[in-house]
């Protein structure tokens, strides 16, 4: 619904064919430049990072600091075969993927039963889910942290896989529950009326149509275990068990020196997987973060 | 969705009394617990329960291997009189206040930048939207970098233009390095606060600016009386998310300052996290996040109004 709006609006120019292209150059192209800038920034600098042999980091005054001469390959070289990171970015990756997985199925059942079986209370559950969206991890990390350790999962990717859920379910739940509610209940009754169960209705009218609105809760949720940083911090404390976020912040430091360049290129290959996700599905990725806010 | 009970069977026709198990099978309600269950599961045990854990730590002794016993208020008195607290809330009230502020007025000045007739605009958008696609904490790494004592590139740039002729500390001291965090923060949260205005900007129909301007709207009329009262319900919402993830926020100064210099940088988070976690003391901790909590109701129920609000001028019945 989101995208469609969207799309529309793009074609729709107004009034603006009224400004002159010298006023528009001040008034428009020039701000959006100076944003563009300061928000592209820190990318261009970690890039550079990255690429840009030790020597010129640290002499700043032979070389301009804003271009590289001569770029190397050796910061990702030494980040990808003789550091821990490959590890660190597989453990993210598998995490992020279990998490995800498994808060999806919870979320598609909750999301419509909430929606379609309109069972008794089921717009008060709706608003609980909402409520628990806007519960921080900030604030659960300490109590959570002491059930882990009784549990048994302190320092198990196990323990991240079952937290996580706790801020992606709500979160994916309220996002299909807005889409369900898309899909014409026609449809249901007419499955319903040749002797289709729920579960058939569900699997194979639902579904179906629901795709886009599976891709953007499971891209946005995926992006959010990637992102996660409390919870990885508190709960896995062996390096060989960390997730990329956290192990980066304290790695590739010898004493007061920082191995800045690799430091970077860190950055940019923790970055990279979800800048690619986001470039080929950017269009459920806004509707998945407008439409949530606007449901 | 009509009830196929109501309909008369014919005559003669015979239905078998639902067994049990059929009825656990296709009643609505029973369905219904069924569908919920895994979610429920879930979040009752892993997010309910440790609400009220944390609440109930807040009032013991509890450090990382022991459960502890009930020492009632104790907590409380004592994070009250500890100065690192108060400063911490007070610059987690501060932090809040004026990161969102310009993430709003800078937000909603890029979104009606955005909304106007512009070549490549689904490409400006998507590009709007990295840093918040990117990793919190590493694009905080590359904040760091940039604000590094030695090798910042802005000492660098500065030096150069001849406005200052020695390395500037900014996170090293406690005023630049508040400056310096609140700016990363803004820097992060501009794009969330910029598309979703911008999705909202794009449901204002444009016929409306042009009978305004037809009968002699000037451009800040246009903003005050059409753009800005249309998109209030949409703004109240994205405000909400913005202030509750502020001021909940960690990553960006755990990376960036761990809440240092001399404690200057510390928000309610990270200070909860150093004393439960690193100092062991988890009733403190909890003490100290559950302080969160007023603050945070008092940001959902501006949500809770913003949304009714909305309800009504839409025209919903719900």
């Amino acid at each position: 619904m989101t995208v469609d709006t969207a799309i529309k609006g793009d074609t729709n120019e107004g009034m603006s064919y009224l400004d002159t292209l010298p006023r528009r150059a001040v008034t428009v192209f020039l701000p959006l430049a100076i944003i563009m800038v300061v928000l592209l920034f820190p990318f261009y600098w970690m890039v550079l990072t990255a690429i840009k042999p030790d020597n010129q980091l640290l002499d700043m005054n032979t070389y301009n600091p804003f271009f590289v001469f001569g770029p190397t390959m050796a910061h990702i070289n030494q980040l990808l075969f003789h550091s821990m990171y490959p590890q660190w970015l597989w453990n993210t990756f598998y995490v992020a993927f279990a998490a995800t997985t498994l808060s999806m199925i919870a979320s598609i059942f909750a999301a419509y039963a909430i929606v379609r079986l309109r069972f008794r209370g089921a717009n008060w559950v709706g608003g609980a889910i909402f409520l628990a969206y806007l519960v921080p991890p900030s604030i659960l990390f300490i109590p959570l942290a002491s059930i882990v350790v009784r549990f048994g999962l302190f320092n198990s990717p196990l323990a991240l896989i079952l937290t996580y859920p706790t801020f992606l379910i709500p979160f994916s739940t309220w996002l299909l529950m807005g889409y369900f509610k898309t899909i014409p209940f026609e449809l249901e009754e007419c499955a319903l009326m040749d002797g289709a169960s729920r579960w058939q209705i569900l699997t194979r009218v639902i579904l179906p149509l629901a795709v886009p609105g599976l891709i953007s809760a499971g891209i946005f949720s995926f992006t959010l275990c990637w992102n996660e940083f409390i919870y990885a911090l508190t709960f896995i404390s062996s390096e060989s068990r960390k997730t990329a976020p956290v192990a980066l912040v304290n790695a590739f430091v010898d004493g007061d020196v920082y191995h800045w360049g690799t430091l970077m290129a860190g950055a940019l290959c923790g970055s990279l997987p979800l800048v690619v996700l986001y470039s080929f599905f950017v269009e459920y990725y806004v509707s998945a973060m407008t439409g949530a806010v606007k449901e | 969705m009509t009830s196929l009970a109501d309909n008369k069977l014919p005559q003669g026709a015979r239905i078998a009394a639902p067994s049990a198990l059929s009825r656990l099978m296709v009643n609505r309600e029973w369905l219904g617990f069924w569908f919920m269950l895994p979610a429920a599961a879930i979040l009752t045990l892993l997010l309910v329960y440790p609400l009220g854990l944390g609440i109930w730590l807040s009032f013991t002794d509890a450090t990382i291997g022991s459960v502890g016993k009930f020492v009632g208020l104790d907590n409380y008195s004592w994070i009250l009189g500890d100065d690192s607290f108060i400063n911490a809330t007070v610059f987690t009230i501060m932090y809040t206040l004026v990161a969102s502020t310009i993430k709003f007025a800078v937000g909603l000045y890029l979104a009606l930048l955005l909304n106007k007739r512009l070549p490549l605009k689904a490409l400006l958008r998507s590009i709007v939207l990295i840093p918040f696609v990117v990793p919190t904490v590493l694009s905080a790494m590359a904040f760091w970098w940039i604000f590094d004592a030695q090798f910042s590139i802005i000492s660098w740039s500065l030096t150069k233009m001849g406005l200052i002729n020695h390395n500037i500390d900014f996170l090293g001291d406690p005023t630049l390095a508040r400056i310096c965090v609140i700016f990363a923060n803004i820097w992060r949260g501009v794009p969330f606060v910029a598309i979703t205005l911008l999705a909202g900007l794009q449901t204002v129909s444009p016929s409306l600016y042009e009978a305004a301007t037809i009968d002699g709207a000037t451009p800040w009329q246009n903003f005050r009386f059409i753009t800005y009262p249309l998109l209030t319900p949409i703004i109240a919402v994205v405000m909400t998310f913005s202030v509750l993830f502020t001021f909940t926020d960690f990553q960006l100064i755990w990376v960036m300052t761990r809440g240092g210099p001399i404690n200057s940088t510390h928000l309610m988070a990270t200070l909860s996290y150093q004393r439960a976690i690193i100092g062991g003391s988890l009733g403190e901790g909890a003490a100290i996040s559950t302080a969160m909590v007023p603050f945070l109701l008092a940001a959902i129920m501006f949500s809770w109004f913003g949304l009714q609000k909305r309800k009504w001028q839409q025209g919903s019945d719900a």
